[in-house]
């Protein structure tokens, strides 16, 4: 069923001219959060309503949309947002990173390396980095605007003098082209690499935040850290027990209640296009499923 | 039926969506020749910079239109098809102009530290967007980009106000490409 009585891609003209023109105001000052007039959606806040609004304002007819939730297709939120673009942009959808034009996640980035032409959306709970440092938003904006991040390098020394080693794993902070410290989203740290230098375009959605922010391809962007305590992305320590690969990020999944686990890749898309061509795992040999 | 209610979008809602993709690409990739098709504005506003106008602004963006540009038919145009209020150069979101029309750029909006995007962003018609004059580097670029501009030194110290300052559209006929602020502009050596 199509919905004719939506307008393309579910929000009003107006609404997208508003996100189109913060999402241009974002490239062009990476890294800096844009304030928006986020709408109401369909969806509770939580869900991705950011990240659905900056991809109605971006999609055109011709795109192929691929939606990801913690780098996996099949979940919940994944399959009712791409059928939410389908019922109201009637988009084609795929599972494929390599054919998608427009590809929405929540906490990843998938990991087949991105290309020119094509646009990943973040879907943001908290986009700003210092907010849980210092609650008062004018006080912010003053840190930002004067690149004043000693509270943020506080903070990380704060985890190393007590853990040892800065123990923040995921929503590791950034600085972008040596400005602006920018929340990456909750992605982990290991994806924090494939932020830099990245073909595509980077566009970061955060409703109940309303705010908007985005980096150009291209961009650089530097893990904060500590001479004598360098930034490390890191996995767990095995590889998948499904396709055997050892260099993607992994979700422990708890198999029994006697304690026994396996560890899959987080990208589902990664990992099925691996079996398909042959690779097994520990727990795959190869048996019919 | 008169001129300025025709020559806008056949089907608003996905023809602006294409023209957006074009306006995003360029602007995240300064200096690389976007094409837009299918408008029609009145002389001498070109289909590329009305395909931006179009776009972006509306009843909510203040919008300066250089001397070049304020026309009976442009003015009538754009307030069918946008509806945006004109205003003198400081209070503009946007501008369209040719470059010499648009004056010097301290006159715009330039943002302020706390909220640099409340910057104007520049539509400036040209009569070609080559052959190239100078070289970009910067955000959205690999390595380096070719691309012909007016007036390298407005430009360069425009970029050296970084987080503040104006973007740039250029147009000329169907094709436009941008300059953001974070772009690094040097003059080409003469050839």
């Amino acid at each position: 069923m199509t919905d004719q009585a939506y307008n393309f891609a579910y929000l009003d003209e107006a609404t997208k001219r508003m996100i189109r023109r913060a999402l241009l105001k974002g490239l062009a000052i990476p890294g800096y959060q844009v304030p928006f007039a986020s709408r109401e959606m369909p969806m509770p806040y939580g869900w991705g309503t950011g990240g659905v609004q900056v991809t109605a304002a971006c999609l055109t007819p011709e795109d192929t949309l691929k939606v990801i939730d913690q780098g996996a297709d099949d979940t919940t939120n994944a399959v009712s947002i791409r059928k939410f673009f389908e019922r109201t942009a009637e988009v084609a959808t795929s599972e494929n990173t390599s054919e998608a034009t427009i590809i929405q996640t929540r906490h990843r980035i998938p990991e087949v390396p991105l290309c020119e032409g094509q646009i990943l959306v973040y879907q943001v709970p908290i986009p700003e980095p210092l907010r849980f440092l210092e609650p008062r938003e004018s006080e912010t904006r003053k840190m930002h605007a004067l690149s004043e991040y000693g509270l943020m390098h506080v903070k990380l020394y704060e985890d190393i003098a007590r853990h040892g080693a800065i123990a923040t794993a995921y929503a590791y902070p950034v600085k972008v082209e040596g400005h602006y410290v920018m929340d990456p989203s909750p992605i982990p740290k290991f994806d924090n690499p494939k932020l830099s230098d990245n073909a595509a375009i980077q566009l970061f959605g955060a409703g109940r935040e309303q705010r908007i922010y985005a980096l150009p391809p291209y961009t650089q962007v530097v893990s904060l850290d500590f001479e004598d305590h360098p930034f490390e992305p890191s996995k767990a320590d095995h590889a998948c027990d499904l396709c055997g690969a050892e260099t993607s990020y992994l979700d422990e999944v708890i198999t029994d209640d006697q304690g026994s686990r396996m560890f899959v890749c987080s990208d589902t898309n990664y990992c099925t296009t691996r079996q398909d061509a042959g690779h097994m795992g520990r727990l795959n040999q190869g048996e019919p499923a | 039926m008169s001129s300025s209610l025709s020559g806008g979008f056949a089907d608003p809602a996905r023809d602006a969506s294409r023209a957006f993709r074009s306006c995003l690409e360029a602007m995240a990739r300064p200096g690389t020749l976007q094409s837009v098709a299918g408008l029609t504005p009145p002389a001498p506003l070109s289909p590329a910079a009305a395909a931006i106008l179009l776009t972006l602004v509306d009843s909510a963006t203040p919008l300066f239109l250089g001397s070049s540009h304020d026309t009976a038919e442009v003015r009538e145009w754009l307030a069918f098809h946008t509806g945006a209020p004109l205003v003198q150069r400081a209070d503009a979101q946007f501008a369209v102009g040719t470059w010499s029309a648009l004056g010097a750029l301290s006159d715009y909006g330039q943002g302020t530290p706390d909220h640099p995007d409340r910057s104007a962003t520049l539509i400036v018609e040209r009569t070609a967007l080559a052959p190239p004059n100078a070289r970009l580097t910067g955000p959205g670029i690999k390595e380096s980009h070719e691309t012909r501009l007016p007036d390298l030194d407005a430009l360069r110290l425009n970029a050296a106000q970084f987080p503040l300052g104006v973007d740039f559209y250029f147009t000329a006929g169907q094709e436009l490409t941008a300059l953001p602020r974070t772009t690094r502009v040097e003059a080409l050596p003469c050839m």
